[in-house]
């Protein structure tokens, strides 16, 4: 004579607390000091949004030759519209820009690659990373095949800007990887070598260490040689970004399990097998995050090579805004390069983000 | 290790002899490149005609400096140059470390809060501020904002401030005779802040009882030096900025390359610090405040007293590479004509001179030392709030 149980039927929550209603209420009038915030909020957004859109949409002047086709108040658009091609080439000759073009069309199908399955992805990184750069350097600079020769001081704009960003990431990785693995070693002078190096570089600002790429290098070179000054702040930027790469892999090596070691010991594996087969893409996989934040602030550090003369895409905008027939349009260039700029560092952040959310494991708020 | 190598094994096979062999090759291309970039610098210098050494710190400068908060003009030495340049950057990092780290908490905490719209808006000025590099935005600041302000004769006014395009003018304190014992007055209010502080702590030890002893010290602070002021006859008075038909004279300048650069060092700090804020106060477990709630703990209570205290421990490491970060970023000021050390020394002095080596020395020295003070102090500061295990 069991008697069965049987749940009643859950009851729906209170009808104060779900729907559109209770959700404004809880998230913007819960108590008196939200109801102020709310409001200073309301009024912020109302400050900046409607003279902004004003300003870089209903008054703005797309086209025209010069200042003075701006007449409608906002936003002078038409000065970027003349000026975009150098913005992105800088002073390159503009017969010569397919040149560049097509580095970058060939750069964007080897990436696109991957996603294909059919090819080996080890020989494609090697194409990338040793061949890629040969075919795109004699591009660039031409002087075979009967290409002109674009000397690198006219490099100039966005294209120096992806330059330096791209060649600094590829280029400090590896060096990077290595300096971490010294630090780490049990080799008192590797190990000394390698701290000495990444804590005087990380100390200074970048500012010092491109002044010394531009000024001391000659002084230390044999006379007469002397190296291009783009590579020369190439090389500075890369041992800069190598020693802050180093730290965040150092991160992901302490992380790894003492266990790990010993079994890759175990194993009788070799100190280069077992690090690069067991170690490091653990390691690595676990400061994704830190790498991607190091290189985006590598790209937004490029800007600086402007202090030391050369004009990538923020030069750019300094040098035509003092162009007579644009004076006064800072404000559009800044817009402009800060748009290109967020986009290009945000979708980084936004793919590193992704990735911390697929390898988490933490337990979430609430 | 080697102990048990045994007979027919090589010498090289053994990992205690390739280790030191390896190190051995390492040690001879550190010292041999070493000896070569110093024997080309000598070689290089002598055909040149620089001399090196510091001589050059004792001749005069010749050149003017846009702000100075010690004398100086231009027949002053470089070395006073250098001084002024100093103190110009010390001046824009410790105000820039205050002020992010103000910007920080509050954006950190609006990030967190459940006003949807709050959590909205500061998250928006973090991911527009993090991902755009910080020369451009002083540039903005310093070419679109500030350089589009009003002349001097059209200054926007508020009470006795103005700004227009050569900065913003404000009244300047001039210090009467007494002012001495309001400062007095003022630090030993802030020494016996610290006992009733420490008092409040141990009665609450002993018995249980709360006293309000924040509160109680901030009365008393502010409380004492109003009083000392009142008593000497307030000993201060405002040059007020004057306004004439063309320009502002008189009271303080803050000089627009200095605004801007502040203004873009502590938001786009403060971003980051927001983020710092942000990760450390996810870190402290949910578990941790529903448990304080449960003790019937109020909201203030559970923040002081449980959250705050934990996130601070995952806080403060990364707080000091900010710090670190913002104090080194400074040395981007002069690029919107800031004179800091690099615009002064590593630009003017090098262009002047010629001594590429001693002065990027200098500023090297001082920057990695700065960087080493910061960082033994925040490391101080984090072991007293570090977790202690038993």
């Amino acid at each position: 004579m069991a008697i069965e149980f049987k749940p009643s039927p859950s009851l729906p929550p209170p009808s104060d607390s779900v729907g559109p209603v209770a959700w404004i209420r809880n998230n913007f009038f819960s108590s008196p000091l939200n109801v102020v915030l709310t409001l200073l909020s309301l009024y912020i957004i109302y400050l900046i949004v409607p003279p902004v859109i004003q300003w870089g949409l209903l008054n703005a002047t797309w086209e025209g030759n010069n200042k003075d086709a701006c007449t409608a108040g906002g936003a002078c658009w038409a000065f970027i519209n003349a000026r975009f091609d150098q913005f992105m080439y800088g002073l390159y000759p503009p017969e010569e820009y397919w040149r560049i073009n097509i580095a970058a069309i060939i750069l964007v199908l080897m990436v696109g690659m991957y996603a294909i399955k059919v090819v080996n992805k080890l020989y494609l990184s090697i194409a990338i990373i040793f061949v890629y750069p040969v075919i795109a350097y004699f591009l660039f600079s031409g002087g075979v095949f009967g290409l002109s020769i674009v000397e690198t001081p006219l490099w100039g704009g966005l294209f120096l800007t992806m330059l330096l960003g791209i060649i600094g990431i590829v280029a400090s990785f590896p060096l990077g990887v290595v300096l971490a693995l010294g630090r780490r070693s049990d080799m008192p002078i590797v190990k000394s070598v390698c701290v000495v190096f990444i804590e005087t570089i990380r100390a200074v600002p970048l500012i010092t260490i491109l002044f010394m790429a531009s000024v001391m290098i000659p002084l230390f070179l044999p006379e007469g040689m002397n190296f291009n000054k783009l590579l020369r702040v190439l090389i500075g930027i890369t041992l800069f970004s190598a020693a802050y790469t180093a730290e965040v892999i150092r991160g992901g090596l302490q992380a790894i399990p003492k266990g790990q070691y010993e079994a890759a010991d175990a194993m009788g594996l070799t100190y280069w097998q077992s690090m690069c087969l067991i170690i490091l893409p653990q390691a690595l996989k676990l400061v994704i995050p830190g790498i991607v934040n190091n290189f985006i602030s590598l790209f937004k550090d490029t800007t600086l090579v402007y202090i030391v003369g050369m004009i990538d895409l923020l030069g750019m905008i300094q040098l035509a805004k003092q162009d007579p027939n644009w004076l006064g349009t800072a404000l559009e260039g800044y817009a402009f390069a800060g748009f290109i700029y967020w986009i290009i560092c945000f979708g980084m952040s936004r793919y590193s983000m992704a990735l911390e959310r697929k390898l988490d494991t933490g337990h979430k708020r609430n | 290790m080697s102990e048990k190598a045994n007979s027919n094994s090589s010498f090289l096979n053994d990992a205690g002899n390739r280790a030191l062999i390896f190190q051995a090759v390492l040690l001879v291309l550190v010292v041999l490149a070493g000896y070569y970039l110093f024997s080309n610098l000598q070689a290089n210098l002598d055909t040149r005609g620089i001399s090196t050494g510091f001589k050059f710190l004792n001749e005069p400068a010749g050149f003017p400096i846009l702000m100075h908060l010690i004398e100086y003009t231009e027949a002053n030495t470089y070395g006073r140059a250098f001084l002024v340049a100093l103190i110009n950057t010390f001046v824009i990092s410790i105000l820039g470390i205050i002020l992010a780290t103000i910007i920080g908490i509050v954006m950190g905490l609006a990030r967190l809060s459940n006003n949807w719209l709050v959590a909205r808006l500061a998250t928006v000025y973090i991911e527009t501020l993090r991902n755009l590099p910080l020369l451009l935005q002083m540039f903005f600041w310093y070419f679109a904002v500030l350089a589009a302000m009003p002349h001097p004769r059209n200054s926007i006014i508020f009470g006795d401030f103005f700004l227009n395009n050569r900065g913003i003018y404000s009244p300047s304190p001039n210090f009467q005779e007494g002012m001495g014992f309001v400062v007095a007055a003022f630090f030993i209010s802030i020494l016996a802040s610290f006992f009733i502080i420490r008092w409040a702590k141990q009665r609450q030890q002993k018995t249980g009882e709360w006293f309000p002893a924040y509160w109680a010290s901030l009365a008393t602070i502010v409380g004492v030096t109003l009083i000392a002021f009142v008593l000497s006859g307030f000993p201060v008075e405002f040059e007020l900025p004057n306004k004439s038909r063309f320009n502002v004279t008189g009271g303080m300048v803050l000089i627009p390359e200095f605004v801007a650069v502040l203004i873009a060092l502590s938001t786009y700090t403060g971003a980051f610090i927001a983020e710092n804020v942000r990760a450390g106060i996810l870190s402290v477990n949910w578990g941790q405040t529903e448990a304080s709630r449960s003790l019937g703990l109020s909201d203030t209570l559970t923040q002081r007293l449980i959250v705050l205290p934990q996130a601070l421990r995952v806080i403060i490491p990364p707080l000091t590479n900010q710090y670190l970060n913002l104090a080194k970023n400074s040395s981007l000021g002069g690029a919107v004509a800031y004179p800091e050390l690099v615009l002064v020394v590593m630009g003017t002095t090098l262009n002047q001179t010629g001594q590429a080596i001693e002065t990027i020395g200098l500023c090297m020295l001082v920057y990695g030392s700065l960087s080493l003070s910061i960082s033994l102090f925040m490391n101080w500061y984090n072991k007293r709030m570090a977790l202690v295990e038993r």
